[in-house]
């Protein structure tokens, strides 16, 4: 039992330092910059960067355009697939698993083929038409995660008897989706759009091909030209997917409990 | 008779091939409480969701207060339902789950207020309209789903198993408040269960369902005391079955284990030589030739089970077994395995199976 639990420390503190320790030498050298003291330097730099400001924006709007597709998108579909078409349940969670399997690269070039400005659908003739086409491109991106979270949540309830139980009261689905479901899955469909802007702010492969000023291409830019802004970047970005890491965890608390799920 | 509220005409449900409700007919008068019983796959709950309109009929029609509703969805057939497993919304409070219905229709604030307190008060839990679902106790949830269903004055209330989930006690004493609210109230209502004490101690009739047909619709006492089908006696009731053979059908004579009894006027159509199967309720049976009872057969005492105030006692009759219970009597010995004795009972209580 004892050393059971050694080992088992063992493993963790190896496992923490080999995550940790990469972070804490990026953290101390993006610190560097200032010849024999630490100093915030490389961040005042990068933070009063105008184009840091305008891609990191660029990036924080295209994550909530996203964020907007992939909840209009997913969960409905998911809603009906629980309700009405289980069936179809492990066709649409095949090809929610996609994007992982595709290479962003291949998707971006479809798009090139598919919507140049002789086809029909000329999203690349102009700008807006090309930051529709990446947020769709984005939202296809983050469906793995975004569909897992809004199943997940809807698994914790009675999708079927909860919307009988409003159909009789006399709502329609609007109602039903709106003021019954969405509140109940609100917590799962938050985490899935936090997962969404981890992943639009620091996507790279899609904007720098559709040749968009996102925050990706630009980290990529930093780090190909400077030697402290790119460590100190990289905190911040970490330091953004953390927060959005513990913004889910902090919502989840305030999770609708079932009488199944009192805790 | 009056004219029926609801009337359900020769209704069929159908998946693929499979004929879940077969033919089924039934008309409910207003303030009538009617229950489905049966067992699991009969086709009781079917019936119930396609007069709330969650499954469309494959053929026939649903009628309510004079209107064809066959065709109209769940949210315009102002149908009130509880479900067995509650389903109350657990993101609003209790008060909202009640007044949800009411906000649908676009009543007013101070009239869901209103309502919503007139609804606590009727299920008798008038300090709980702050508190949410997963605060509650199952019998609590379950009389919050019943004002729920109950709160927009709903022309039929349908009642889906809503008692199984519960435990016995608390089963009890819901379901005499549900017939209470129902009476008070008036509401006609719709019954699904599989306890058969269920059905009998709180409706007024009862609708015994068993391959997607009712093969008997009365009242508890009828259902109960005649039987019209082998299905009905069995299910309903504890049942004791003799196979017998008609020796003279004119007299009513029938022959158990070569012993005779005298069945008068319940042997209908059989003829002398037909074999048929007898039924005896336990409490219509009485160890030993009691006053009163023109019928007797004798046996063996098979087994014996001191419940306390009961003794369930086993007699055997050649290749039949029939179950009876005393009263614990503490002058009386209890009888003793292996003995001979002799079952006494009216031959009115003797029922022909068919």
């Amino acid at each position: 039992m004892k050393t059971g639990r050694f080992w088992a420390w063992v493993v963790f503190i190896l496992g923490a330092a080999y995550f940790f320790i990469p972070l804490i030498a990026t953290a101390e050298f993006s610190m560097r910059m200032r010849r024999g003291a630490y100093s915030f330097d490389a961040y005042q730099i990068v933070l009063g960067d105008a184009r840091f400001q305008a891609t990191f924006m660029y990036s924080v709007v295209a994550a909530i355009f996203t964020i907007i597709l992939g909840v209009l998108v997913v969960v409905p579909a998911a809603y009906w697939i629980r309700l009405r078409l289980p069936q179809l349940r492990p066709i649409v969670e095949f090809i929610t698993l996609l994007p992982l399997v595709i290479p962003a690269i291949v998707i971006v070039f479809g798009y090139i083929r598919m919507y140049g400005s002789n086809s029909p659908l000329p999203f690349l003739a102009n700008d807006t038409a090309t930051n529709a086409l990446l947020v769709i491109g984005y939202a296809t991106l983050s469906l793995p995660y975004m569909y897992r979270a809004v199943d997940t949540g809807l698994r914790t309830i009675d999708v079927r008897t909860l919307t009988e139980a409003a159909q009789i009261l006399g709502a329609g689905w609007s109602t039903i989706i709106t003021r019954v479901i969405l509140p109940n899955v609100l917590i799962a469909v938050l985490s899935g759009a936090f997962l969404t802007f981890a992943i639009v702010i620091g996507e790279f492969t899609m904007a720098s091909l559709l040749n968009r000023p996102a925050f990706g291409p630009y980290l990529q830019n930093i780090g190909a030209n400077r030697a402290y802004e790119p460590a100190a970047l990289a905190i911040i970005a970490f330091a953004i997917t953390w927060g959005c890491m513990s913004l889910i965890q902090i919502l989840s608390r305030f999770a609708p409990k079932s009488a199944n799920r009192p805790n | 008779m009056a004219e029926p509220f609801l009337s359900i005409q020769h209704v069929r449900k159908s998946y693929g091939t499979n004929t879940v409700v077969q033919d089924f007919s039934l008309d409910v008068e207003p303030g009538e409480f009617v229950s489905f019983l049966g067992p699991s796959g009969c086709g009781k709950t079917t019936v119930l969701r396609m007069v709330a309109g969650f499954e469309e009929p494959s053929a026939g029609k649903i009628v309510v207060g004079g209107k064809d509703i066959t065709r109209l969805k769940p949210n315009q057939r102002n149908v009130g339902m509880v479900f067995q497993a509650y389903a109350l919304f657990p993101n609003l409070t209790v008060a909202q789950n009640i007044g949800f219905g009411l906000k649908v229709a676009g009543m007013s604030k101070p009239a869901i207020d209103s309502r919503v307190a007139e609804m606590l008060d009727i299920i008798k839990l008038p300090q709980m309209a702050d508190r949410y679902p997963y605060q509650l106790s199952g019998g609590q949830q379950q009389r919050i789903a019943l004002a729920r269903a109950i709160a927009p004055k709903p022309k039929l209330l349908l009642l889906d198993e809503p008692l199984s989930a519960l435990d016995a006690k608390v089963r009890v004493s819901l379901r005499e408040e549900i017939r209470s609210i129902q009476k008070k109230l008036g509401i006609t209502t719709i019954f699904v269960t599989h306890d058969q004490e269920e059905a009998l101690s709180i409706s007024d009739r009862i609708a015994v369902m068993y391959g997607g047909r009712a093969e008997q619709v009365g009242t508890p006492f009828e259902i109960y005391n005649r039987p019209a089908t082998k299905f009905v006696a069995n299910f309903v009731g504890t049942l004791n079955v003799l196979e017998g053979k008609v020796t003279d059908a004119a007299s009513g004579k029938v022959q158990v284990n070569s012993q005779e009894v005298s069945l008068k006027g319940k042997l209908n159509g059989s003829k002398s030589g037909d074999t048929l199967s007898l039924a005896l309720r336990p409490e219509a049976i009485s160890l030993g030739r009691q006053p009163g009872h023109d019928a007797s057969l004798s046996g063996e005492i098979a087994e014996v089970h001191f419940l306390g105030s009961v003794i369930r006692v086993r007699v055997g009759i050649g290749g039949n077994t029939v179950s009876l219970d005393t009263f614990n009597n503490s002058t009386t010995p209890p009888p003793v395995v292996g003995d001979k004795a002799d079952i006494s009972f009216s031959s009115g209580d003797m029922l022909v199976l068919h």
